[in-house]
């Protein structure tokens, strides 16, 4: 007994002391061992994550306070390539035409999913086959998608303006065009991304209980009333997440455009990305593009932590 | 009871409505294979050819002929393979370690992993093609799989999945003498085969689809993967829409096949990232 506390007391203070080592060496076996594999086991990933994620988000802020060409060597400006930003017309203006791309593209495609997966949810014959279709762009990378969207755009022949034309409606210019070509680039990222957000939407509405659904139909409420009172409320947090991570794509929509316009014509689909992308790679100064590339993640990153507030408050509700 | 008219008339606009849908988004697809095995001539005819007199695989052979595509074909495979194989061992290892192994500063490494999640890949583009060139990797395998696997989406879907996931099997294996690493291995990763399934086409799909990442590390043509090489294929040959056409149905034959074949396993991944991410 007397033998005993010393030296709990040493170990205490050995620990306090010197910290999480030796709290290590004052383990069981058991919790050793544990502890041990575990570390083993989480290594290669989260060396993996320090390299290629966590150290290159780290270079790219310090990149972005510095002015650094492809020759030449990496100069410390503060701020200034912020200061650029702000002064930077065309920076502005790619801004503007990635805030029109979002404008575009994040209610487009939640209300067609949404509508996609209403239809879906009617038990009808046939519901597997529509699915499967409506789906099938997924397994279509963008880049493929721009591809054979540009074709059936042809401005002369294509097959969207011999369609036009049979039916007697007057034929566009698509991608040719500085007023089409915004709506060229925004039509195949719709129909590229609706069939996967459907998917979600369909799980969403078929994990509300289908009690509520009955309960409502025999108190008299009609399929609009029970879509309006019933399932859009229940749907509410997969709608908000939806809509988050559609936010989130179209600020950083590139392949199709890349792919479609490059850009053009005179800049009419030039988006905040192509810019940065160009400003690295085609001019190779790291120092403001980096700059440019921390703007955006700042305003991705403002979409995520809303998204993890609202749902950090609605576990709380529940 | 006969059914009003209404009802009937109500039929017919759903399908109807789902007919027209299926058009626009199969119309595409159609239209791709469709010209893919059309003579040059015959492209942009008035009123439009759905299916060729001339119907030949004369594009296809043109394709292969004129750029390495298989090797395109090929990088792009063993690069999205091994990523893939790789990434879903990775990931399970750091999931099992979080959710069943307790360890001193096991919630910061967590919170530290989740929160990478945060960081898009377009804002450490740069410094990652710094490193890259750095590291001598440009247009080398290497620069098209190392990076590609650590992810902390995977990690995080894989500790969700062993979390749920009973503890009797494992204990009962610890009983029986199997070691730790042992239970990981033939316990634990067995049983996440049907998350392993859905997690592994999705990476493979992300893969094969990648398309700036390889633009800039591996632009070299027997480097390109095949996202890369449709564009450039794209860019040289401006008007010969046969042949890009073809190219193409070439480059989605592998997913379109993998969409087919393992459509549930596609459909639960999708969930997956769908169901609170």
């Amino acid at each position: 007994m007397t033998t005993a506390e010393p030296t709990a007391i040493g170990a205490a203070h050995v620990a306090a002391r010197t910290g999480p080592l030796s709290r290590f060496q004052n383990m069981n076996r058991d919790k050793r061992e544990q502890a041990i594999v575990a570390y083993l086991f989480l290594l290669p990933d989260v060396l993996g994550l320090l390299i290629f994620v966590v150290g290159p988000m780290l270079l790219a802020l310090a990149i972005s306070f510095s002015d650094w060409r492809l020759t030449g060597t990496p100069e410390f400006v503060g701020l200034r390539n912020y200061d650029i930003i702000l002064k930077d017309p065309k920076f502005g203006a790619s801004l503007g035409r990635t805030m029109l791309y979002t404008i575009g593209y994040v209610p487009a495609v939640y209300l067609i999913s949404l509508g996609m997966a209403l239809l879906l949810t009617r038990r009808g014959r046939g519901n597997f086959f529509f699915r499967t279709i409506y789906f099938m762009p997924v397994a279509m990378s963008m880049v493929v998608a721009g591809v054979i969207w540009r074709f059936m755009f042809d401005p002369g022949n294509g097959l969207i303006n011999e369609m036009l034309g049979a039916v007697g409606l007057p034929t566009l210019q698509w991608t040719g065009h500085v007023q089409s070509a915004m709506v060229s680039v925004l039509i195949v990222a719709i129909w590229k991304s609706v069939g996967y957000f459907m998917i979600i939407l369909l799980a969403g509405i078929q994990d509300i209980p289908s009690d509520y659904i009955e309960a409502a139909q025999i108190d008299g409420a009609n399929r609009w009333q029970t879509f309006r009172f019933i399932i859009m409320p229940l749907l509410r947090p997969t709608s908000f997440f939806v809509l988050v991570v559609l936010s989130i794509n179209a600020l950083q929509a590139f392949d199709q455009i890349y792919v479609m316009t490059r850009g053009g014509p005179a800049q009419a689909t030039y988006t905040l990305l192509m810019y940065i992308y160009e400003k690295a790679f085609r001019e190779w100064n790291f120092g403001y593009s980096s700059a440019m590339a921390v703007v955006l993640f700042g305003m991705i990153f403002v979409l995520t932590l809303v998204q993890v507030r609202y749902f950090r408050s609605t576990d709380v509700r529940q | 009871m006969k059914k009003p008219l209404s009802s009937h008339l109500k039929l017919a606009l759903y399908y109807l409505v789902c007919l027209a849908l299926a058009v626009v988004f199969a119309g595409p697809f159609l239209w791709m294979v469709s010209s893919s095995l059309k003579p040059a001539n015959e492209i942009f005819a008035n009123p439009p050819i759905l299916i060729s007199s001339n119907f030949s695989l004369k594009n296809y052979e043109e394709v292969f002929k004129r750029t390495s595509f298989e090797r395109y074909m090929f990088n792009s495979f063993f690069v999205a393979t091994t990523v893939t194989l790789l990434a879903l061992l990775l990931h399970a290892m750091a999931g099992y370690a979080l959710a069943r192994l307790d360890f001193p500063g096991k919630r910061v490494i967590f919170i530290g992993i989740v929160s990478t999640l945060m960081i898009p890949f377009y804002t450490i583009l740069i410094p990652l093609a710094l490193l890259v060139r750095e590291l001598g990797w440009i247009n080398t395998y290497w620069a098209l799989i190392v990076p590609a696997i650590p992810h902390a989406f995977g990690i995080f879907w894989l500790r969700q999945f062993f979390m749920g996931l009973p503890t009797e099997l494992e204990e009962a294996a610890r009983i029986d003498g199997a070691s730790r690493i042992g239970v990981f291995f033939r316990v634990a990763l067995p049983l996440a085969r049907p998350v392993l399934a859905a997690l592994s086409v999705f990476f493979f799909l992300a893969n094969w689809d990648s398309f700036l990442w390889p633009l800039i590390a591996a632009n070299r043509p027997d480097m390109r993967m095949v996202q890369v090489g449709i564009q450039s294929f794209t860019g040289e040959h401006g008007n010969a829409w046969e042949l890009i056409m073809a190219a193409s149905v070439i480059a989605i034959l592998p997913t379109l096949a993998l969409f087919f074949g393992l459509q549930r396993f596609i459909v639960a991944s999708v969930k997956m990232t769908g169901l609170k991410g």
